[in-house]
């Protein structure tokens, strides 16, 4: 067998043939990046790529000497001895799953990803290959998620019920994706909407690529003042509990997170009220993607690793592995910020 | 089952105890008699009895879910939870038809569960699963298992009882100690009944709170009785109606465990309550509590365990005396006709819980630097004019314990950790150096801030250099101050010896893996 097309490296994951990296963890030449969270596209590399719906969050995230090239999803790009291509991966706005082919062997590296109904991005797309880099942050038969509708009908009626007794409404999320996703279910607000200054600015991307979302505010204090008692204000979770808080009232707090589905962290996070909503894939998200790649090697990152590695061995007869990686996937507990 | 759930729910989810309270009052007050008295005796904790083992239950679960049994494990594993984990997996009813009430289900499908065979209790539980949806599962599981608990203070139980009967909380209390079964017309004598209850009933045992950091806040010396506070079983010996009963503080009646001190309490004159400690006791002093352990949950004591732990019950307070309650007498008038009655009666297992004499704080604190040579826990406060009180009052009894021992140590392995805490990876076991290597002295599960607690999870999860089932072996980097109650020598662990109560005292950030303490260092503190 010719030597692996990825591997884990000190940098990170390393394309040999192509000469570049994908989600490098350290400064590199060249960083293919999946999508802008901050354990995926880090500072200091000196070229980046990735989508153009991505590039302004890309942006945001590296240092601006950086030149920040795009590939449109699906469009064929060779670099070295590799040919690349971009496709949806359905976690955030931009997010890619990245194809790598050379002499007909083709693996692709999902990056984070997620299979349900998401209005804010490009729906996740099945990409055959030959070895399929999986993620696994919620890779176990617990991880069960509702439907997105479900859950924004919950947001809904909570926000309704925290108006009708007086209090203002604490919704906290991952200010990249996951507010945007809570949002776009809000798009016929039963109140007025405030956000966070750390989300305010991640607004902007989205709506310049036409992703419906309901008219948000800045929270300032006039703000506060205003929307005090019955409105709803989105926020990173690393909010709760700071004297920021206090500007808008009597407050109860919303965690949004997969994590919610159990009940340690939703106990352990100091939040009123928890909803399961996730940007990865659930446990049977997970493996309906990895069936509809076709692949019959598939390597595991971060998460649940050795429960799907050898679930997929056992069960699917799949020559299934772990590959080292340092992403964090969805942290309990944290901004991704 | 429903409405109990929300409660569970409402309970679980707020850390305020107004809005527990409220909750519990609204429950109290709509419930029908015999789910509330059933709800009263759970969320008490009073004891349920395991009917189902959880091997039973791992395999009906993996059967009904259509997952490999080794993928419950490791689901169980991450959820920290068996009744949750099971609850998750299998599939169920989800809410569609109207659950069995409370009362119903744990008379119907719990407490019978216990003596049904194998194939009877597997049909019984797949059943429930069908009519209950995953919350509701989730407590089911609670209660075939015996592990019910929730996560609201007996106090803040008894303060909701008390608002739903119209009387004061000491009385509730009191109410509610003793033997009862649940049952409508138990909840009954609750909520209405004047008198009624366990004739047998103890007292509600008056608890202590942790003295300040300036322990001149609490007034004078002068003011207080000073005892030691011993490491036993805090007990109350009652003798009434020719009967003769010790009650654990979890009200366990314990008898069986301390025949010598059921026979002496016998000789008893009847209408007499004695609140004291029980404690294993050779040559007029304390053996510990590893000895004591021994007598727990004893069905019976042979000869043999009777010589090797002798035990006494030290009396330090008298609660009734010729059937008369002497709670609102003070501190030392009690303390008085308690001497007399000890001296008199000069029972073999009962002795008289020494008051510790000094003047002042300063005499005090150095009576207490005597504590671990005496074996006991530091001094007990009790404010002289005060009457017996019932639950934790801050004001009249405080707790002035020695501080703990401390070593430092390095992490070496780590472990998911359970409940609240489960996904991250909280309990570490910790080493000591012993000839260029770390010998693991301890595991400790707590004292860090949850913000430290995420710092090592991620300090975990990318040092990970070996894996041993749930075990991850760790880069040996962080140090950690262990603090500890005591020490001893232990024939089971690698070290030899077995540290009490460890827990992290703080993150030494300062301190570089070869900082760390020796295993020489920590025989030394045992040889102390």
């Amino acid at each position: 067998m010719s030597a692996p097309l990825v591997r884990t490296t000190a940098d990170g994951l390393w394309c040999e043939a192509g000469g570049f990296h994908i989600d490098p963890w350290r400064p590199v030449e060249r960083a293919v990046v999946t999508h802008a969270h901050a354990d995926h596209t880090r500072p200091g590399s000196k070229r980046y790529l990735t989508t153009p719906e991505g590039a302004d969050l890309v942006r945001l995230r590296t240092q601006k000497e950086a030149a920040v090239e795009t590939l449109p999803y699906c469009a064929e790009k060779r670099i070295g001895d590799v040919t690349v291509s971009l496709h949806p991966a359905g976690h955030v706005l931009g997010s890619a799953q990245i194809r790598i082919e050379r002499d007909g062997e083709v693996w692709v590296v999902a990056g984070d990803y997620k299979t349900d109904a998401d209005p804010t991005c490009t729906p996740f797309e099945p990409v055959r290959c030959d070895v399929f880099v999986s993620e696994s942050t919620f890779g176990l038969p617990v991880f069960d998620w509702p439907t997105a509708d479900a859950v924004a009908d919950e947001v809904r009626a909570w926000w309704e019920a925290n108006a009708a007794a007086g209090r203002t409404s604490l919704l906290c999320a991952y200010a990249l994706g996951k507010s945007q996703r809570l949002l776009a279910g809000l798009v016929d607000p039963p109140g007025p909407i405030a956000v966070h200054g750390a989300l305010d600015r991640l607004l902007e991307p989205y709506r310049e690529q036409g992703v419906a979302l309901p008219e948000t505010r800045y929270a300032s204090p006039e703000v506060a003042k205003e929307i005090r008692g019955k409105g709803l204000v989105v926020a990173p979770p690393s909010a709760n509990g700071t004297p920021w808080m206090r500007k808008f009232g009597d407050v109860t707090t919303g965690f949004a997170s997969g994590w919610m589905r159990l009940r340690g962290p939703r106990r352990r996070r100091n939040f009123d009220r928890g909803f399961v909503l996730s940007d990865h894939a659930d446990w049977k998200g997970l493996l309906s993607a990895i069936e509809a790649t076709g692949a019959e090697r598939v390597l595991v990152t971060h998460g649940y690793v050795d429960a799907l590695v050898r679930y997929l061995r056992e069960e699917r007869g799949l020559d299934a592995q772990r590959l080292e990686s340092q992403f964090e996937g969805e942290v309990d507990g944290e901004d991704a910020e | 089952m429903r409405r109990f759930h929300a409660l569970y729910r409402e309970l679980d989810a707020t850390s305020r105890t107004s809005r527990k309270e409220a909750a519990l009052v609204a429950y109290f007050r709509e419930a029908p008699a015999a789910d509330a008295a059933w709800a009263a005796h759970l969320l008490l904790g009073r004891r349920g009895r395991r009917a189902v083992n959880t091997r039973m239950l791992r395999e009906w679960a993996a059967e009904a879910s259509g997952q490999p049994l080794w993928l419950v494990e490791e689901s169980y594993d991450a959820v920290g939870d068996l009744a949750e984990t099971i609850a998750l997996l299998v599939p169920g009813g989800d809410g569609a038809g109207e659950p069995p009430p409370l009362a119903q289900c744990v008379e119907e499908r719990v407490i019978g569960l216990a003596a049904m065979d194998e194939d009877a209790k597997k049909a019984l539980v797949l059943e429930t699963w069908e009519l209950l949806d995953e919350g509701e599962r989730f407590l089911f599981h609670k209660l075939i298992s015996g592990g019910f608990r929730v996560g609201v203070a007996k106090g803040i139980v008894a303060r909701a009882l008390a608002v739903v009967a119209g009387v004061d909380k000491a009385t509730m209390l009191h109410r509610l100690s003793g033997r009862w079964e649940p049952t409508a017309d138990s909840w009954a004598s609750i909520v209405d009944e004047e008198d009624g209850g366990d004739p047998l009933r103890p007292y509600p045992f008056f608890l202590a709170h942790p003295v300040p950091d300036d322990i001149t806040e609490l007034g004078e010396a002068h003011e207080f009785q000073a005892e030691w506070k011993w490491d036993g079983i805090r007990a109350q010996a009652v003798r009434r109606g020719d009967e003769a009963v010790i009650w654990s503080r979890g009200e366990d009646l314990v008898n069986a465990g301390f025949p010598e001190i059921a026979d002496d309490l016998a000789a008893l004159p009847n209408g007499t309550v004695l609140d004291g400690e029980l404690l294993a006791w050779k040559d007029g002093r304390p053996l510990g509590f590893h000895a004591l352990q021994r007598r727990i949950q004893r069905k019976s004591v042979g000869k043999k365990l009777r010589a090797e732990v002798p035990v006494r019950f030290l009396a330090y307070d008298l609660l009734e005396r010729d059937g008369r309650d002497l709670r609102e007498r003070t501190t030392v008038e009690r303390r008085a006709q308690l001497e007399r009655l000890v001296e008199e009666a000069s029972l073999p297992h009962f002795g008289l819980a020494d008051v510790v004499e000094a003047g002042t704080w300063e005499e005090l604190a150095a009576q207490r630097e005597t504590s671990r040579e005496r074996g006991v826990e530091g001094l007990m406060l009790k404010r002289k004019d005060a009457p017996y009180g019932a639950g934790r009052v801050r004001g009249p009894w405080w707790k002035w314990k020695v501080d703990p021992l401390s070593i430092d140590a390095v992490m070496i392995y780590a472990q998911r950790g359970h409940g609240r805490r489960a996904s991250l990876y909280t309990d570490y076991t910790l080493g000591v150096w012993e000839e260029g290597e770390l010998v693991p002295v301890a595991k400790a599960y707590s004292g860090l801030s949850d913000a430290e607690i995420r710092d090592v999870d991620r300090f975990v999860r990318q040092n990970i250099v070996d894996r041993f089932g749930p075990v991850r072996v760790v880069k040996p980097e962080l140090v950690f101050e262990i603090a500890f109650e005591g020490i001893r020598p232990s024939s089971r662990h690698k070290a030899g010896l077995a540290l009490r109560f460890p827990r992290i005292a703080r993150w030494r950030h300062d301190k570089r893996p070869e900082d760390a303490d020796t295993l020489n260092a920590v025989r030394e503190l045992l040889a102390q």
